[in-house]
């Protein structure tokens, strides 16, 4: 024992004393860089993503103030610019922010306390992803500073590979990035898999664990076929293989394909987890067990699998045959069922509930408004025949900005505020956090319903400049921008002002059943001194409000749960 | 070492409880599959001087087919390991024929497409 | 899917300590090392999956531009020397067998085997880069380079490399020069060597002892016939460079990764109670062995 060093992830300076917690049980630069402790990594990663979030989030404002005026506001953006500061804000928000979001900063933080483990199956490999993604986000930064990128987010060739913007560095980004978006996938997988305590079946473990595992077999699955595209990508540049080039009888569509099988899967790696937030929040705000466990469990592992079978309707028009646009058009359908089987579940378990109007259920009820809209503007884009009209318009632009800003910037911020009291051990100002909400969810319309409308009257989207009919339009969405913008600011400052005056958060501040809440806020560096009492995790019955406390705590009267059948 | 009969792995760990870990493969199943992929490698060579026709690629992809299945049971152990994994492989799999099959199904489609451009603008003498 | 639920049997035990009388190598988050084995087969597991699919891009790209055109493949497979091939097929096959008794002797806790073992990997994936360097280097000094470098893309286009078709001329010019004056070559051999250069050259490579001229006289005869290659065959090498690069890739880390486990096992780390490591790069290599298995027949074999 004393000869070889353990294998074991004691942190630097890691002090056993048992009123510290993760936070506070070493201090230094160090201790966080290298730590292997996963929710420290989770914070890491919030940090870095908000970062990306506000990068992207100043970018969209500059377009859209751009669009202010029919040939553009500022004379500083040129056109070129304005095609680049597009594919940035594309790129940062899409890599940087929304697929590490939800999985590598809450999930990261909330799945192995979830599971009731010390941490997840492989730390250091967590850590390697958290620095992948740094250096991916690098890497663009230096796409960005060299020559910006302008092929957007997509790097279609036969234009990436002509382009004399630096689309090597913002590939090798990108690869990067999906390396980390792996690691993260793999090791919730095997966490999920092998880490689960005593009693926690499969159909016993929270629904957001569903949902981050069906997300972390797409990760697995998909990302992969994105590294070969980039890399083929970067040959074509570096060697001019020609597999893409149709000046050297390549196959352009081929790339098509090639991206979109990662890209439509993506677009469930950003959903899915936004999802099984939504199935914590509904229940725990309605204090009524989830309705239909079951259906919603499966559906995630459904729009996993289904989301495979889509991508070619990204091609309907852009070189692929009639006979597979038919065929992708058909299939693109049969992703709307698992999803909808969601939101009606979501619904009927706010039936008869009780509901509390906190925060996170504020932004849980936008995300069900949001994300209806964005997934039945869908079906027109899925259809073959209304997608040739609404093809690269701004209802493109609208509709994926109601799913993935609407769906999952919502149900992130509204996570974040569900387990912001576990992350830092304090209260936010329910007052404050309300409000913002609110102005999110009008800002937000604001910007993206007139798009709808323009978008179906023709408005093509990527463009500089416009017709003057469009103008008002326009407007409106640039105003929604910056209250939007203001409305986010305020969400996350709502948040930060919380860890300077915030009141101590009790273990339980919202009775829920899962068991990230059965140990204190913050949670120790061990997470659990002894393994905890797995119970049904939307069991509200044996929790009580106790005001001395200030949160919820077990009632040692109550009849335990009787229905485990283990 | 009492190996040929002792097919698993049996350890005393330093609390002193017994785990079973893993299946050690007997020596004859590696040696037998390492004859068989020789074997398969020749046969392959072999065939593919003779004049079978356009089915050749077919067979040379069988024959590999047979081999990494001969490696994935025996080398990887497939055959003595948890169920999950091999399903888990099956439809990795499955995904891999999906992606190359509607790939090259599409591709076929709109070749001529590519064919037409090609000749139009081509700088290379035929 | 019950497995994870049933190694975790004497998971209610305390866990008050942190290091007290578990295995050396036991992570402080895991239970058992049971837990931590499956916890690193899994994983593993996975990971060859993304290698999988990883590579099954390559094998798309190869497979549709094989199908839409056969030509190219049948006159430039010529160019791959099936004997090196097949050889380093065998490298490796043998290389997977040694792997496979180092994981079966690291069960046994034969430390001395597992040494030796691991050695005899390493030793044979580096012939295997051996052979791949000077099937490479055989291939640039044709002028067989990626897209626009490949020499069969210069001659094709005259107006754009002038110095390829110079040189293609000197070369015509130097073979009828030969011809005149030695009679042994007849139009049909000639002709049959345009056909079949590879054929062609290791039949003048056998001969190649007694003849220092013979070289260049190959060489010119390979930059004859491709000057007469389908149109775009320089996509072939695209595919061969990219598919024999990224394997031979994964070789190298497979190197790095089986030297690590060198030096563990010098140091006397892996026993029957701890032999993870070993399997799990020893699932890679025979994965990285299993997509040459592939190779070999989809880029040497082609005959029809
Ligand atoms: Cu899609």
């Amino acid at each position: 024992m004393a000869t070889i060093t353990p294998d074991t992830q004691i942190d630097i300076g890691h002090n056993d004393d048992p009123n510290s917690n993760y936070l506070t049980s070493s201090r230094g630069f160090l201790s966080w860089a290298l730590t292997l402790d996963h929710k420290r990594i989770g914070v890491m990663y919030l940090v870095g993503i908000f970062g990306a979030f506000f990068l992207g989030g100043v970018l969209a404002l500059l377009l859209r103030l751009q669009l202010l005026m029919p040939e553009g506001t500022f004379s500083f953006i040129s056109l070129d610019r304005y095609n680049q500061l597009f594919t940035l804000h594309g790129a940062v928000m899409t890599f940087l922010f929304i697929i590490p979001s939800v999985p590598a900063a809450l999930g990261n933080f909330v799945l192995p306390l979830m599971v009731g483990a010390k941490d997840v199956a492989f730390p250091r490999m967590n850590l390697a992803s958290f620095y992948l993604w740094v250096f991916g986000a690098i890497f663009f930064l230096i796409a960005l500073v060299t020559t910006q990128l302008d092929t957007g987010w997509t790097f279609y060739t036969p234009y990436s590979i002509e382009t004399q913007t630096n689309v090597i560095a913002a590939t090798c980004g990108a690869f990067i990035l999906g390396f980390s978006s792996i690691f993260t996938g793999l090791n919730f997988i095997v966490t999920v898999n092998t880490m689960r305590p005593p009693g926690m079946t499969w159909f016993k473990m929270p629904l957001f664990m569903w949902a981050i595992y069906a997300t972390a077999i797409i990760q697995v699955l998909a990302t992969p076929v994105l590294g070969i595209t980039l890399l083929l990508l970067t040959a074509e540049r570096v060697l001019h293989i020609g597999i893409f080039d149709p000046s050297m009888g390549g196959d352009p569509v081929l790339f098509q394909h090639f991206f979109w099988f990662y890209s439509h899967p993506a677009v469930y790696i950003m959903i899915l987890p936004g999802m099984g937030i939504m199935s914590e929040l509904m229940s725990v705000y309605s204090r009524k067990p989830i309705f239909g466990y079951t259906f919603i469990a499966y559906s995630s592992i459904a729009i996993a699998l289904l989301g495979f079978l889509v991508w070619g309707h990204h091609m309907f028009v852009s070189g692929q045959s009639p006979m597979s646009a038919v065929i992708f058009s058909g299939l693109t359908f049969s992703v709307s069922i698992p999803s909808a089987i969601k939101v009606f579940n979501w619904v009927a378990t706010m039936y008869k509930g009780n509901i509390n109007l906190a925060t996170p259920m504020c932004y849980a009820l936008s995300f069900i408004f949001l994300f209806s809209i964005g997934g039945l503007t869908g079906l027109f884009l899925g259809a073959l025949a209304t997608d040739i009209h609404l093809h690269d318009t701004y209802f493109v632009v609208a509709h994926f900005h109601y799913v993935m800003m609407g769906g999952t910037v919502i149900a992130f911020v509204g996570g974040l505020y569900h387990w912001w009291p576990k992350m830092f051990g304090v209260m936010y100002n329910e007052f404050w956090g309300r409000v913002f909400c609110a102005v999110v969810f009008i800002g937000f319309n604001l910007t993206f319903f007139p798009q709808f409308i323009m978008g179906s009257q023709g408005m093509p989207r990527r463009y500089a400049t416009y017709a003057p009919e469009f103008q008002l339009y326009h407007d409106l969405s640039t105003i929604g921008a910056l209250t939007l913008g203001i409305g986010m600011v305020g969400a996350i400052a709502v948040l930060v002002i919380s860890l300077f005056n915030g009141r101590k958060a009790p273990a339980n501040p919202w009775g829920a059943a899962t068991l990230e809440w059965t140990c204190t806020s913050p949670p120790p560096y061990y997470n659990f001194e002894h393994a905890p009492h797995v119970g049904s995790p939307y069991d509200y019955t044996g929790l009580k409000y106790d005001p001395q406390v200030g949160g919820y705590v077990r009632d040692p009267n109550a009849a335990p749960a009787s229905e485990s059948g283990h | 070492m009492s190996d040929q009969s002792n097919t698993h792995a049996i350890e005393a760990d330093h609390s002193g409880h017994h785990e079973h870990v893993a299946h050690i493969m007997p020596l004859p199943f590696l040696i037998g599959t390492f004859l068989a992929l020789l074997f398969f490698t020749w046969l392959t060579v072999f065939l593919a001087d003779q004049d079978i026709g356009e089915i050749d690629i077919f067979i040379a992809l069988g024959i590999a087919t047979v081999k990494s299945v001969l490696v994935a049971t025996f080398f990887m152990h497939l055959r003595y390991d948890k169920a999950f994994n091999v399903l888990m492989l099956l439809f990795c799999l499955g995904f891999v024929a999906l992606f190359i099959g509607i790939s090259l199904l599409d591709s076929t489609q709109y070749q001529p497409a590519i064919e037409s451009f090609y000749n139009a603008t081509a700088t290379v003498e035929p | 899917m019950s497995a994870a639920v049933e190694t975790h049997d004497q998971a209610h035990h305390e866990e008050g300590d942190h290091h007290g009388h578990h295995h050396p190598f036991q992570a402080h988050h895991f239970e058992t090392m049971q837990q931590q084995f499956d916890s690193g087969k899994l994983g593993i597991w996975l990971f060859l999956f993304t290698e999988i699919l990883m590579f099954s891009g390559l094998f798309c790209a190869y497979i549709i531009y094989r199908y839409n055109h056969p030509e190219v493949f049948l006159f430039a497979h010529k160019y791959l020397d099936t004997t090196l091939g097949a050889l380093n097929t065998v490298v490796l096959i043998v290389s997977s067998l040694t792997m496979a008794l180092a994981v079966r002797a690291a069960q046994k806790s034969q430390q001395k085997l597992l040494v030796a073992m691991l050695t005899c990997t390493l030793i044979l994936a580096g012939v295997f880069l051996v052979v791949k360097y000077f099937e490479y280097t055989h291939k640039f000094d044709i002028g067989l380079y990626t897209g626009r470098d490949n020499i069969s893309y210069q001659l094709q286009n005259p107006s754009m490399y002038p110095e390829a078709h110079d040189e293609l001329i000197k070369i015509q010019k130097a073979h009828a020069a030969a011809e005149h004056s030695a009679e042994e070559h007849t139009i049909a051999e000639e002709e049959k060597a345009a056909e079949h250069p590879s054929e062609h050259s290791s039949e003048h490579s056998a001969a190649a002892g007694h003849d220092a001229g013979e070289h260049g006289e190959d060489h010119g005869a390979s930059i004859e016939a491709l000057a007469h290659a389908p149109r775009n065959t320089q996509i072939f090498f695209g595919i061969y460079y990219m598919m024999t690069g990224l394997h031979g890739f994964h070789i190298l880390a497979g190197m790095v990764a089986i030297s690590w486990l060198l030096y563990r096992s010098i140091k006397g780390h892996f026993s029957a109670s701890y032999f993870g490591p070993v399997d799990y790069v020893g699932l890679y290599w025979h994965l990285v062995d299993l997509i040459w298995i592939y190779l070999f027949p989809l880029l040497y074999l082609i005959r029809s």
